[in-house]
């Protein structure tokens, strides 16, 4: 190994002007397009996702105009009904699951394992093309004829209503391939492309939960192509296999789409659990407490995660004894996240505690992701559940998982990893105050929901009965705070390419692989073999005044790579 | 201001229509519903302890170890097999704790006593039909208080569900199934029904009463209730029928389109059909169109209406068309 690293150039001794990076490295539209660098490849999801985003969040805007006032304030009910439906499905497919593993994953996996790309680069840029091609489809049913069926396509609804349900069953099918070659590549590439002496218990644990999600991804992502696909074949063909009028059963439909859709929780949210372990350690500078605890919580969550769809369906009908079953694995899967949760907090037990804008969003997320959490232990009880089943408690509670813990994460790493994306720092004192306003925005919108439908407002109500009104006012005046915070997110965020401060390799002072490169980093990563160490290894760093961000101390950085020592 | 002031109006009239019920649960109007809230109550302080623990202690961890000059980081275990064990087993103990009680409160929820009264609910889209033992259909439903009934619940064309706030009953309505539920109402008066599963342009509109009699005085209203429709000339007749059976949530008669066509003024002129040909509304045109809605289709319209052979007699769709004749009479 030591032969192998005196024979590279040190690119890190030229001045950062004329460094090559993978930004300026080819130009034009078709060498995006044609691609096989992961990084370029992960910036394309991120800007997918996040006109994605921006689409499902306008869409979320009008919902919440709409329900200003009971019965009609903007649009009718048909409408209404085409605008949560859409809202749903764009947010879930489009933005909440590819989001973090395929825009931020692709391109920090690689970089975290010390590797040159993913294991199959090719395959990796048919995802994306994919992650379009279905996206383009599901964005075609506002053109004919729209969807209204919520975006859980509950038969028989689905196969008779007469809007668009076929070209968004196709559009969803289409999505999953996408998903399911980017959990293979990831698998293989964590397996294969690791830096020699990088093992299992030195992965970061973002790693880990990529992994993790990976795994559900495979697995589950095909039952859910399978059950779209069958709910287009009773559409087209008329096979009874939902409808009852047909000779089927619309309650087997619940089963199959909640066996893909209740993991498809955890695809969206162990990827944000795994920056959560990422921002807390560095910005605490402290090691993560309980390594191995979080990296087995987040695997024991992805198998677990398989057997508790049927708490979706308590009010259903199935019987008894399975209603039993699904509510004590559904207790079962809250403990590994209680148990990160209480891990993250002891992160932070004497530590270094900097409050910039990637941790504020930790922060944020611990407080949402608890709300969230909690809030599911009301909804896995059976007795309870009867209550609050499809009421705005529900409502509320996902919002908190999906937007307090995954989007929290997302923009809590995407603030994280910018300034490794782009070499731009962006306007720290305004993302900070951003952050602060969209927790804020966020709590106004979504806690009166919870006591909304407590009180039995039902959700995916076009009308409502006065005494909601209140409820629904506030939330709709914390929605629109929200929706200020992002744009002034988005503008930060455009004005930092330009003129934001050049980063440094490591700003934040990550211990992780993918800050010892340039920020951009380099078309093939790491010019030279970069030196292995603890993915929590703080004291392998110093701040360098002259650089502005971090280094590695001396005694680590020359010489033969330090991870060949701790290896076995 | 005038935003302000209107909310605290609202506030105060909603305080009076969620009679009786605290910060969060409504009121509470059945024998099964205070167990419910005793396991929701029983979770909520559970939840708002770890809650407040999580919140304290970051923020503690905050104030007390933020970075500034002269503080940096210090030496503690990555990880304490003590600690980690109590804080996995603690809240293991505590989600069987949740468990039980909530398995307790659904079983207690789902096997009705043996005496109990039985409702037939029919779910359609956008109304619900409620049948009394004696055949008598009514749009609301009404019960006895302090006794059990039964109610088997059937869809005619999607899912909906069954919800009744203040009895903390929830129950899908499923086509081609029969699915049970059963409370035992406790305080008279009246309570609101939502239909809580998503079944397309009227869901929000799908919502019924459960009138609770004084115990005693359920017989006589429903004896009454059977027997008044007879009592009444027959246009009159149609109308209680037409507003009890769902015909409005899809039709209107002042004009103005829904999801079927008005019939404002169309009882002896012509309508257009989907396949072009017209037909002339006369008394067979109409009892076609409501026993078999599907043979003759109006033009610019979804075939969307269910069929009410068997669900209406012949006698109350007499009634119905001589109430949908006596609209069209008023027009000029
Ligand atoms: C789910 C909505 C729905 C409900 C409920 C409903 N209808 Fe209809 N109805 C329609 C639609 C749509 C049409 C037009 C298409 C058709 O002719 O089938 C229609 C057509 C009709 C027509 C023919 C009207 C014309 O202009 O020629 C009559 C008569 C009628 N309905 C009577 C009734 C009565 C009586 C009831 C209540 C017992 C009722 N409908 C309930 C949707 C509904
Ligand atoms: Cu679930
Ligand atoms: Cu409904």
């Amino acid at each position: 190994m030591t032969t192998l690293d005196a024979s590279v150039p040190r690119p890190a001794q030229r001045p950062a002007s004329d460094r090559d990076n993978y930004l300026t490295h080819a130009r034009g539209f078709l060498s995006w397009a044609f691609t096989l660098d992961h990084k370029r490849i992960g910036v394309m999801y991120l800007v997918s996702t996040l006109g994605a985003f921006l689409l499902g969040g306008l869409l979320a805007m009008l919902i919440r105009t709409e329900l200003l006032t009971p019965g009609p304030t903007v649009i009718d009910a048909d409408t209404y009904n085409n605008v949560f439906t859409l809202h749903g499905a764009i947010m879930i497919f489009l933005f909440l699951i590819p989001v973090i593993p395929a825009a931020l994953g692709n391109f920090v996996l690689p970089l975290m394992l010390g590797a040159k790309d993913v294991a199959f680069p090719r395959m990796n840029l048919l995802s994306y093309w994919i992650y379009a091609t279905g996206g383009i489809m599901l964005l075609g049913v506002l053109l004919t004829g729209g969807l209204d069926t919520g975006w859980t396509f509950y038969t028989p609804y689905s196969t008779t209503t007469n809007t668009s349900v076929g070209l968004a069953t196709l559009a969803v099918f289409i999505l999953g391939f996408g998903n399911i070659f980017t959990g293979v590549n990831f698998i293989t590439t964590i397996h294969k492309l690791r830096l020699p002496g990088q093992t299992w218990s030195k992965l970061p644990l973002f790693i880990w939960a990529q992994y993790a999600t990976s795994v559900i991804q495979i697995l589950a992502t095909p039952v859910l192509g399978i059950t779209v696909l069958l709910i287009f074949i009773e559409r087209v063909m008329g096979v009874g296999i939902f409808d009852p009028n047909l000779g089927g059963d619309p309650v087997l439909y619940q089963h199959f789409f909640w066996f893909y859709s209740h993991p498809a929780v955890y695809i969206m949210v162990l990827p944000a659990m795994g920056v959560i372990s990422e921002l807390i350690s560095v910005f605490s500078r402290k090691p993560i407490f309980g390594y191995k605890a979080i990296a087995g919580s987040s695997l024991a969550i992805a198998i677990v995660g398989f057997f508790v769809w049927g708490h979706h369906m308590f009010t259903s009908g199935q019987s008894n004894l399975a209603g039993t079953i699904f509510s004590i694995l559904t207790y079962a899967v809250a403990i590994p996240s209680a148990i990160k949760v209480f891990n993250w907090v002891a992160t932070m037990y004497k530590g270094n505690i900097r409050l910039d804008a990637p941790m504020i969003y930790a922060l944020s997320f611990l407080w949402l992701f608890g709300i969230g959490g909690l809030t599911g232990l009301f909804l896995g009880n059976l007795g309870v559940d009867l209550h609050l089943h499809d009421t705005y408690f529900v409502v509320a509670h996902f919002h908190y998982v999906m937007v307090g813990g995954t989007l929290a994460a997302f923009l809590g790493a995407l603030h994280y990893w910018w300034p490794k994306m782009f070499g731009r720092m962006y306007n720290e004192p305004l993302a900070r105050i951003c952050a602060v306003l969209v927790f804020l925005g966020f709590n106004l919108t979504f806690f009166v929901q919870f006591i909304a439908g407590t009180k039995g407002m039902p959700r995916r109500y076009f009308n409502y009965l006065p005494e909601f009104t209140v409820y629904h006012q506030i939330s709709s005046a914390g929605a629109f705070l929200t929706g200020l915070a992002f744009f002034i997110i988005l503008y930060y965020l455009l004005v930092s390419l330009v003129r934001g401060r050049p980063a440094p390799a490591n700003p934040w002072g990550g211990a992780t692989l993918e800050w010892q490169t340039t920020s951009p980093p380099h078309p093939h990563n790491f010019p030279e073999p970069p030196v292995l160490t603890g993915p929590y290894e703080f004291s392998a760093l110093v701040f360098d005044e002259e650089v502005g961000g971090y280094v590695l101390r001396p005694e680590r950085a020359g010489g033969a790579p330090s991870g060949a020592e701790g290896h076995r | 201001m005038n935003w302000l002031g209107r909310l605290a109006a609202v506030a105060a009239e909603g305080a009076e229509d969620i009679r009786g019920g605290g910060f969060w649960m409504p009121q509470s109007a059945s024998t099964t519903a205070p167990e419910v809230d005793f396991v929701f109550y029983f979770i909520l302080a559970i939840s708002a302890f770890f809650f407040v623990l999580i919140v304290a202690l970051t923020a503690l961890f905050v104030v007390r170890y933020r970075a500034r000059p002269g503080h940096s980081e210090q030496d503690s275990p990555t990880h304490n097999t003590a600690l980690e064990l109590t804080w996995s087993i603690i809240p293991s103990i505590l989600v069987l704790m949740m468990f039980w009680f909530g398995f307790k409160a659904y079983m207690d929820q789902y096997n009705p006593p043996a005496n109990a009264y039985e409702i037939l609910v029919e779910a359609q889209k956008w109304n619900w039909s409620f049948q009394y033992p004696n055949g008598y259909i009514d749009k609301d439903l009404h019960v006895p208080a302090g006794t059990p009934v039964r109610l088997v619940l059937t869809s005619q064309d999607v899912i909906h569900s069954f919800f009744v706030p203040a009895f903390r009953v929830k129950k899908d309505v499923v086509p081609g199934r029969y699915n049970k539920v059963w409370f035992e109402a406790t305080q008279p008066g009246s309570y609101v029904v939502f239909c809580t599963e998503y079944c397309g342009t009227g869901h929000s509109d799908m919502l019924a009463h459960v009138i609770v009699h004084p115990p005693g005085e359920f017989e006589a209203w429903l004896e009454k209730a059977a027997n008044f429709l007879d009592t009444l000339p027959p246009a009159e007749a149609g109308k209680l029928l037409y507003e009890q059976r769902g015909c409005t949530q899809c039709h209107s008669v002042d004009g103005s389109p829904r999801v079927g066509p008005t019939f404002k003024g169309i009882w002896g002129h012509e309508v257009k059909l989907r396949d072009g040909s017209t037909v002339p509304v006369d008394e067979d045109y109409l009892r076609e169109s409501i026993v078999d809605p599907q043979a003759k289709v109006v033009d610019g319209f979804d075939p969307v209406m269910p069929t009410y052979a068997g669900r209406l007699k012949d006698k109350e769709i007499t009634y119905i068309i001589e109430y949908l004749k006596s609209l069209g009479e008023e027009q000029p």
